[in-house]
């Protein structure tokens, strides 16, 4: 018999049956919908997570005094960084390909009747060279305004927006507390930063400016140090702490009185964590996957019994034996591939349902899903020919005489 | 008039079911021959061996002993799958218990053997059509068994029988489940099917009345044959 014949015998069975149809692919649909929903809701958080992480700046090491994260109480303060820290990371450091000093404030920014409470970021050119900002409009500091530290600065595109309402806004002045100063650029939208602040919401100013007019010290609260592709950024680490140990007159043995925190690292060990919470989420997917392939078995083989009679008629009126056990592998072959579609398409709506809840962004995952379907077509093809096989075997006179 | 070499025929045809101290002949050693064209009724007491000779004669099961010439064939030695494939080819079943596919309209049910025969869509139809036409169920095609009465459900049963246009329709008890005035119209569409269409048909009856349509009766008794009359249908002398 021709393949197309026990197609629609196959399709017929499960139209007549739909109950009996939808309960057997249930399984199936459950099992697809959640594998695909899981994997698909773990990529999209992994990227979420990698995409904030490099919001910080790929291969940027932040150096900032004190023990770090949840370290260090009580004891005396540990010493701020100064201009010559920032010399020495510059000059005696291999690998480094720019060295940012920070010094921040806060202030109100005015201009013509709009105001905005905003961060001052106080810093250098190189600010522009360890993280990837690009300017819409204007030019950055000149050697004199850093030198100076002239009343000069570059906005980020969530002042401009309150400010200036998105217009031009170089060659502007704008009061910032107690100063007024001259817009010199605007800088491209960067998005959310990692950890929920806006990068856009920043004023950026001659670190000299910000030292004088703003936290009236010399102090470096934050280095942003790059580190060149070339070098391992693990060695680069290395020898800044070493450096500054030295600057810092720390005994061997001691422990460090900063920290250096490599966002790097961190993308890496967070990526490796949402990774994990992803396999281990698809594999339980995966086990009711399979608990869906034992349903199909199990309804087909009750299906067999349950249409004994039927099995009996079509041996009498001539089906040969692997004509019965084609149709019935061919049914739940067609079962769990129309279990498979729909699973993907609940997975599609559950994704699209959870993805706005979750934050992230939707990324479609064509690996998941192809393997997800032939996941369930394999389970179609080994499940079904158990049953499929019993049915075959049947003697047509004991079938037919089946109540 | 009859073919002078039988269609069927079989000799010292016994049939033993189960082993060991269980065993029971249900058939002793059978000698028939039957002719084609006929129109045989089997009668003999229950459990004279009326369904398991049926069943052989069908190619639903063999011989434990004995030779099966079909259409001078031996069929006894064949495999169940070449046995499948006589019966799609020469062989049409009636049941006692119709059955039919249930949820399955009448058409449906009468082209599905055309589907093992894998004729195409239209041919089907066409020709599932015309046996619906010939029991005179063609207004009722699409109609399920549940919404056909019993005698409409065997003759819808009768139409899958024949539509692959086969050399014998076997009948076992095709009336047992129906009132004398159905059983009537059933033993006339066979009547006419045999008189018009040449197939031979073998039809298993516990009813003289039904037995009276047939051309020859064949009398079973404990796994033997006892006696077969030979004689003119009821019908001819009518028509
Ligand atoms: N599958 C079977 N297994 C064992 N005994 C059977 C089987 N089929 C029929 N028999 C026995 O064989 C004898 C003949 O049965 P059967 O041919 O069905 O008689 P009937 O003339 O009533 O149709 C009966 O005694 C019956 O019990
Ligand atoms: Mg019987």
């Amino acid at each position: 018999m021709i393949i197309g014949t026990t197609f629609v015998l196959a399709i017929r069975s499960i139209r007549r049956h739909m109950l009996r149809s939808f309960l057997t692919t249930l399984g199936i649909i459950i099992g697809v919908a959640a594998v695909v929903t899981m994997v698909t809701l773990g990529n999209a958080t992994t990227a979420a997570v990698q995409e904030q992480i490099s919001a910080l700046g790929t291969n940027v090491l932040q150096i900032r005094p004190g023990q770090g994260f949840g370290r260090g109480g009580g004891g005396p303060r540990p010493p701020e960084f100064d201009a010559q820290d920032i010399e020495a990371l510059q000059r005696q450091v291999t690998g480094v390909r720019a060295v940012a000093p920070q010094a921040q404030a806060s202030a109100i920014a005015i201009y013509d009747g709009a105001n905005w409470t905003t961060t001052i970021n106080g810093t250098t050119n190189a600010y522009f060279e360890v993280q990837p900002w690009q300017l819409t409009a204007g030019r950055t500091f000149s050697p004199e305004e850093e030198a100076a530290g002239k009343s000069v600065c570059i906005i980020g595109s969530t002042v401009q927006q309150n400010l200036f309402r998105g217009g031009n806004a170089v060659g502007e002045r704008i009061r910032l507390g107690q100063i007024s100063c001259d817009v010199i650029g605007t800088l491209a939208t960067k998005g959310q930063a990692g950890f929920g602040g806006d990068q856009d919401d920043t004023v950026i100013m001659p670190i000299k400016t910000v030292q004088r007019r703003f936290t009236g010290s010399q102090d470096i609260r934050l280095i942003l140090v790059g580190v060149d592709q070339a070098y391992d950024t693990q060695v680069v680490q290395e020898s800044i702490s070493d450096l500054l140990r030295d600057r810092r007159n720390i005994e061997p043995g001691e422990d460090d009185n900063f920290n250096i925190f490599d966002t790097r690292q961190i993308s890496d060990t967070l990526t490796g964590t949402t990774n994990l919470l992803t396999s281990i989420v698809a594999t339980v997917a995966g086990i009711s996957l399979i608990v869906g392939g034992i349903g199909i078995m199990n309804i087909m083989l009750v299906s067999v019994t349950e249409r004994t009679r039927e099995i009996g008629i079509r041996l009498a009126i001539g089906a040969v034996a692997r004509e019965v056990l084609l149709q019935f592998l061919v049914e739940a072959i067609v079962l769990s591939c129309l279990g498979g579609l729909i699973g993907l398409l609940v997975a599609q709506l559950a994704v699209a349902a959870l993805v706005p809840v979750m934050d992230v962004k939707w990324i479609f995952v064509p690996e998941i899903n192809v393997a997800a379907f032939a996941i369930s077509a394999i389970i179609g093809v080994v499940f079904g020919y158990f049953p499929a096989r019993r049915a075959a075997a049947l003697n047509p006179i004991d079938a037919l005489r089946h109540e | 008039m009859a073919d002078p070499a039988p269609i069927i025929s079989l000799r010292g045809v016994t049939k033993t079911y189960g082993e060991g101290p269980t065993a029971f002949q249900a058939l002793k050693g059978v000698d028939l021959d039957i002719a084609g064209g006929d129109f045989v009724a089997v009668m003999g007491p229950s459990g004279s061996g009326k369904s398991t000779t049926m069943n052989i004669l069908g190619c639903l099961d063999v011989p434990t002993d004995g030779t099966f010439l079909f259409r001078g064939h031996h069929v006894e030695a064949l495999d169940r799958d070449q046995r499948a494939l006589l019966r799609r080819r020469y062989l049409g079943f009636v049941f006692q218990g119709f059955n039919l596919l249930s949820r399955t309209s009448a058409l449906e049910n009468v082209e599905l053997p055309l589907l093992y025969r894998g004729e195409d869509k239209k041919t089907r139809a066409d020709m599932g059509m015309a046996a619906l036409d010939k029991v005179g169920l063609a207004e009722w095609w699409d109609h399920t068994p549940a919404e056909l009465s019993g005698g409409q459900q065997q003759r819808v049963a009768i139409a899958r029988a024949i539509v692959t246009n086969p050399d014998v329709l076997l009948a076992d008890e095709p009336t047992g489940n129906l009132d004398s005035e159905r059983s009537v119209e059933i033993m006339e569409l066979l009547t006419d099917l045999n008189r018009r269409s040449g197939i031979t048909v073998l039809m298993v009856t516990h009813e003289p009345d039904m037995a009276a349509f047939a051309r020859t009766v064949v009398h079973f008794k404990d796994g033997l044959v006892e006696r077969i009359d030979a004689r003119h249908r009821a019908g001819e002398a009518v028509a």
